[in-house]
């Protein structure tokens, strides 16, 4: 029998009240499955990350979640100058099942550990989270997704600024954690990245197309549809590259 | 060194820095890192008419102060609403105002003698109610910090994931801002309008460059407020000088103090405090 969606959303739209900022999302992510969501900065991957979490309205089609969902941002949007040790950031994930008047214990901590473990870090759990390189902070911030017991991980822009080590080595704990049964959604701009997922969602306030890369990314029409001017031939290489964008967080 | 101690009102007076420099050094490194030290600033000038009220009604001050400053948030809150005005232009708006109204109640004739001692406190002249609701606003804030503790340490550390981690960044503002203002209208009363913002801030600013981790830096910035908030009444008791006025300026000596102790830790081997406020991106 084949396993039941993670996600399911079928002709979705969603946004912040007034005009839906995506529409036509059509998707389903099986568990084990990574998915990246391709498309140009405003084009509404975040968008549709918060409505796979549940912070948005949504305005037409379905959209069934049957997995805890846990975030991972983009690194840049926690404040580095804050006073908080890797273990308490990873920490922050067991709130969430704590009653309000109840603080994380020894239990919780432990637990964290375990997720810090997971990642590869548990030695720098005493460390000041800002002090981290940016792949380090990125797997901090899984560890804390993992402690929240999350069946989806939803990963905004994970190898943003990362050098190329740091990114193998990300891709590399990704696919371990997909392989044990998680579902992975991606936000990327990176053609390559998206190549290495079993789909590939491109987006641009509405669905482009969704399929396996080798189809979806084959298409130039797709991605001029996704990117519009952005897109640029390497001379020489072959290959296509997408003008990088401005780094605005929206 | 003892001599001062002798004396009736300054025991008392030492008594209120103690209890306000714990209350105010902890809650203050929130205050900080949530960046409210304008808020701060904002809501101690605007409960002035509400101050000016009491004292020419000839009730405790706290009972004006308290409605003064429901009055200021909602008229904030309100004054947002209103199509192209940010909240910062609001919040300058109803202060002006607010302050503005206190002056010309203070400057009436039915003002009672002695209405500078609102602006610039009377740690001095402090009350065993004053003593008592010192005392309250340190269990109420020892209490709220210990169970929002690691609540509001998630809304402030990334307030866009914070909602996927169960956590509300408007509730852990609401709850600060109101901790805030139980804080102040207990500690205008010594400090005065003018100056109570300085042991909210200054004392955990200070603290901020010299540990990397909140608790610690709760504890030395309530230990750095009770050590000014001391030695600021001793330097008016030798040296004749306001009250208030002399605790404010020795919480800045210390903050300007902090700064050479900050370089030092980091030439030992600790990386210096990024400065206190800014996001690294």
């Amino acid at each position: 029998m084949p396993a039941e969606p993670l996600i399911e959303a079928s002709g979705l739209a969603a946004g912040y009240g007034g005009a839906p900022a995506i529409s036509g999302v059509e998707f389903t992510l099986l568990p084990g499955q990574t998915l990246a969501l391709l498309g140009p900065n405003g084009g509404g991957k975040t968008t549709l990350l918060r409505a796979v979490l549940g912070e948005l309205r949504r305005v037409e089609g379905t959209l069934r979640v049957r997995a805890g969902c846990g975030t991972v941002p983009q690194t840049e949007r926690s404040r580095l100058d804050y006073p908080v040790s890797v273990l308490d950031v990873a920490t922050m994930g067991t709130i969430a099942s704590l009653p309000w008047w109840r603080r994380p214990g020894r239990h919780e901590r432990e637990a964290a550990a375990r997720a810090l473990d997971r990642v590869g870090l548990r030695d720098l759990a005493g460390e000041t989270f800002g002090r981290l390189s940016g792949g380090q902070r990125q797997r901090v911030l899984i560890a804390r997704a993992l402690v929240q017991d999350a069946g989806v991980l939803l990963l905004d822009e994970p190898f943003s600024g990362l050098d190329r080590p740091s990114s193998a080595g990300l891709e590399a704990l990704i696919g371990e954690l997909a392989g044990e049964g998680r579902g992975i959604v991606i936000a990327t701009h990176d053609l390559e990245q998206a190549r290495g997922c079993d789909q590939v969602l491109c987006i641009n306030k509405r669905q482009i197309a969704c399929g396996p890369p080798a189809e979806v990314l084959a298409d130039l029409g797709v991605l001029e549809a996704t990117y519009g001017g952005a897109i640029v031939e390497i001379p020489g290489s072959g290959g296509r590259a997408i003008l990088p964008p401005h780094h605005h967080h929206h | 060194m003892l001599a001062p101690l002798q004396e009736p009102f300054m025991q008392r007076a030492l008594a209120e820095v103690v209890l306000l420099g714990i209350a105010g050094g902890a809650l203050g490194c929130w205050v900080v890192f949530y960046r409210l030290s304008y808020a701060a600033e904002s809501l101690s000038h605007s409960i002035f008419p509400g101050l000016v009220l009491a004292a020419i009604a000839g009730v405790p001050l706290l009972l004006g102060a308290a409605p003064a400053i429901v009055l200021a948030a909602f008229a904030i809150a309100l004054a947002a609403r209103i199509a192209g005005v940010d909240r910062e232009a609001a919040v300058a708006v109803v202060v002006t105002t607010m302050f503005g109204l206190g002056v010309l109640l203070a400057l009436s004739p039915q003002s009672p003698p002695g209405i500078e001692s609102l602006l610039f406190g009377d740690v001095f002249g402090v009350t065993d109610a004053d003593l008592a609701s010192a005392a309250a606003l340190v269990a109420l804030v020892a209490l709220a910090l210990r169970l929002l503790h690691g609540r509001l340490l998630i809304a402030g550390f990334d307030r866009g994931t914070a909602r996927s981690l169960g956590i509300s960044p408007a509730i852990a503002d609401a709850a600060l801002l109101v901790l805030l203002a139980a804080g102040i209208v207990v500690a205008v009363q010594g400090l005065g309008n003018l100056l109570v913002v300085a042991v909210f801030v200054g004392p955990a600013a200070a603290a901020r460059r010299l540990s990397d981790r909140m608790l610690p830096m709760m504890a030395i910035a309530a230990a750095l407020a009770v050590l000014a908030g001391v030695g600021g009444l001793y330097l008016s008791f030798y040296a004749r000088t306001a009250g208030g006025a002399s605790v404010a300026l020795t919480i800045v000596a210390v903050y300007a103090l902090s700064l050479p102790a900050s370089r030092l830790r980091a030439l030992r081997g600790h990386s210096q405090a990024a400065p206190t406020g800014v996001t690294v991106s």
